[in-house]
């Protein structure tokens, strides 16, 4: 069969532009999903998708509806049981332990096709039917449209929720609109990868992206051009031989996860090399002994330097002083860091 | 209450958390560009009051304003500069974005960097040569510096500084107060910072509140940090020392202070009547170097 008889077949024609939904919407929170320290959570909402869909498979006889339905409970549980980010990941590791046995359990009872069931976990783009694009455009638009409204709050709660949280913006309730916008999102990925291979089209684009620029829009648009091309070229390579699409769409992925590691370096000495000879414009407030790297050269390599030293100092936080204590202090000192708590690429 | 011309004004106020008071009946009133240190050791209720003046969190009781009205969650009158945390080395935002979400990060609909809109005040804090580099790449002086920019960006006539100069070098503590100060004289801000470490902004502070043991203590620094006054304050005796532009608080009776060696800048090491030793300044954490 050549590409060109294959490419008029409303089979192949839906399943193209199923990927190229789903990918502009995992491209699109990738990034938002790096910041956030959430592949975990998409890890996790995938896996109990695959729980929805077990029971809507046993019930209706319909996995999306299914998967959606499980995934944003998920959702709801995450943001409910997981505040800080340590606490949310053992939340969702407990969440996906017990809805993974359940899923099992699920698809123990049913009988029908023993294909539906891997067609979950792997994913089965050429079985999406009419109805199913329809969900899949409509949960395509909803995420686009969310992330268009909200994007900028979004990226300042991810980034810095401290400062966002004293500007006024609703950290809390972004997260959990985050999470419904992740639940969707994974919803419709699971149909083209398989709840198992989520991530490759998630995290994977937009890991690489990350590594070739640091402006949020640039890498944004990287991560979705970077799902695009995995998750379409995945399939026309699938269209050519008996492999189902995900493999081919998840080796995509890491192929270009793989070029931007090694590019990115490149790329950095690059720009290094562009900014040389441009004079150093320090402030006039800025004292020579600062140790802060002069001017362009801030972009002339990193390396490990102990007096770059960063550590996250607990002082004045929760040690609230019983009545017994002696309150003790001393506005005098320096300072200093505290020693070894996290060594920093430093740029000097 | 006549809150006057105060940038805030305090009357009263008072909060607990659960039954635990963490100050009571505090009256307060900062003038127009004033720089108010507010000071006090760990847990006596420093940045809870922050968050009260960021409108966070109510008062149990009392009343506050902040430039005549109460305080107002998101107010662009107030700006926040919290202290200096470690941004991930692969974060994909420059110090350039950082600054323009203080221009817009709260608003809705699609991003539109416009260099006009902060490239002024990334030159006011002298981070132009590296405001295209990612953060996490930045030292801890140059990440606040932008930090800084971020909240002056949003033109705030009341700054509040959550222990700006933690972790940070001396002398990038002394450029961060510098940026700051500056900022203050030209545009009549008015400057709060929370600190546990009067020393690097002792030069610009013209008043202090000291809040220790649920009880509180105000006026210019050297009324308030005497001998006597933080002694009645904490109800025991207390020593205030001035050594080389250095205020040391040290406290504890028969124990006496010791200094600690290994610490220059910190030299108040405090105990308590156990004979526990304890870095004062510090919360727990090491010597560094």
């Amino acid at each position: 069969m050549s590409i060109g008889f294959l490419l008029q077949q409303p089979f192949a024609q839906h399943a193209l532009l199923a990927a190229a939904l789903v990918a502009v919407s995992c491209g699109l929170i990738g990034p938002f999903v790096v910041t956030r320290g959430m592949a975990f959570a998409v890890h996790g909402t995938a896996e109990l998708a695959f729980t929805g869909a077990a029971a809507g498979l046993l019930i209706a006889n319909n996995p999306v509806v299914g998967a959606l339905v499980g995934a944003i409970v998920v959702a709801g549980l995450i943001a409910l049981l997981g505040g800080r980010p340590r606490e949310r990941d053992s939340a969702i590791g407990v969440i996906l332990a017990f809805g993974m046995g359940i899923g099992v359990l699920l698809l123990g009872f049913y009988h029908g096709f023993a294909t539906a069931a891997t067609n979950i976990l792997f994913g089965n783009i050429f079985g999406v039917s009419g109805d199913q694009l329809i969900v899949l455009l409509v949960i395509a638009l909803i995420v686009v449209t969310v992330m268009g409204i909200w994007y900028r709050p979004l990226l300042f709660a991810s980034v810095d929720p401290e400062a966002a949280e004293a500007r006024g913006i609703p950290v809390r309730g972004l997260g959990l609109l985050f999470l419904i916008v992740l639940a969707l999102t994974v919803t419709g990925a699971a149909q083209v990868v398989g709840t198992l291979l989520v991530l490759s089209l998630a995290i994977t684009p937009a890991a690489a992206a990350q590594r070739l620029s640091a402006s949020p829009l640039a890498v944004a648009g990287l991560s979705i051009v970077f799902a695009v091309v995995a998750a379409d070229g995945g399939l026309l390579a699938s269209f050519q031989s008996n492999v189902k699409a995900s493999v081919f769409i998840t080796c995509i992925s890491f192929a270009i996860y793989v070029a931007a590691r090694l590019a990115g370096p490149l790329l950095r000495d690059h720009r290094r090399r562009h900014h040389q000879g441009c004079p150093a414009d320090r402030g006039a407030t800025q004292p020579r002994a600062a140790p802060e790297p002069p001017g362009m050269a801030a972009m002339t390599g990193h390396h490990d330097d102990p007096s770059e030293q960063k550590g996250r100092d607990p002082a004045g936080r929760a040690d609230v002083l019983g009545p017994g204590d002696l309150p003790m202090v001393s506005p005098c000192s320096q300072g200093r860091g505290q020693q070894g708590f996290s060594w920093r690429r430093a740029v000097q | 209450m006549s809150s006057g011309g105060s940038v805030i004004a305090l009357r009263g106020a008072t909060v607990r958390f659960g039954g635990h008071l963490i100050w009571e009946k505090l009256d307060l009133d900062v003038a127009p560009g004033t720089c108010l240190a507010i000071l006090g050791p760990n847990g006596a209720g420093k940045s809870t009051l922050l968050k009260v003046l960021l409108g966070l969190l109510p008062l149990s009781a009392g009343t506050i304003t902040v430039d005549g009205r109460p305080p107002r969650h998101g107010s662009s009158d107030a700006g926040y500069v919290a202290q200096q945390r470690v941004f991930d080395p692969d974060l994909p935002i420059r110090g350039r974005d950082l600054v323009q979400f203080g221009v817009d990060g709260q608003r809705l609909g699609l991003p539109r960097t416009r260099a006009r809109q902060v490239d002024p005040v990334i030159e006011a804090v002298g981070a132009q040569s590296y405001a295209d580099v990612p953060i996490g790449l930045l030292s801890g002086g140059q990440q606040q510096r932008l930090r800084i920019a971020q909240v002056l960006a949003g033109g705030p006539r009341l700054l509040l500084c959550d222990e700006p100069l933690l972790s940070l070098d001396p002398a990038a503590q002394q450029e961060i107060v510098a940026v700051i100060d500056r900022h203050r004289r030209e545009h009549g801000t008015t400057v709060v910072y929370v600190t546990h470490e009067i020393t690097p902004i002792a030069d610009v502070v013209d008043q202090v509140l000291y809040v220790a043991a649920a009880r509180w203590a105000a006026g210019p620094p050297d009324t308030v940090l005497t001998t006597e006054s933080l002694s009645a304050l904490y109800g025991t005796h207390i020593d205030v020392l001035r050594v080389h532009g250095h205020v040391l608080i040290v406290g504890g009776d028969g124990a006496g202070a010791c200094t600690h060696p290994d610490d220059a800048g910190s030299v108040g090491q405090v105990r308590d009547r156990r004979g526990r030793g304890r870095p004062a300044g510090h919360s727990p954490k090491g010597h560094q170097r």
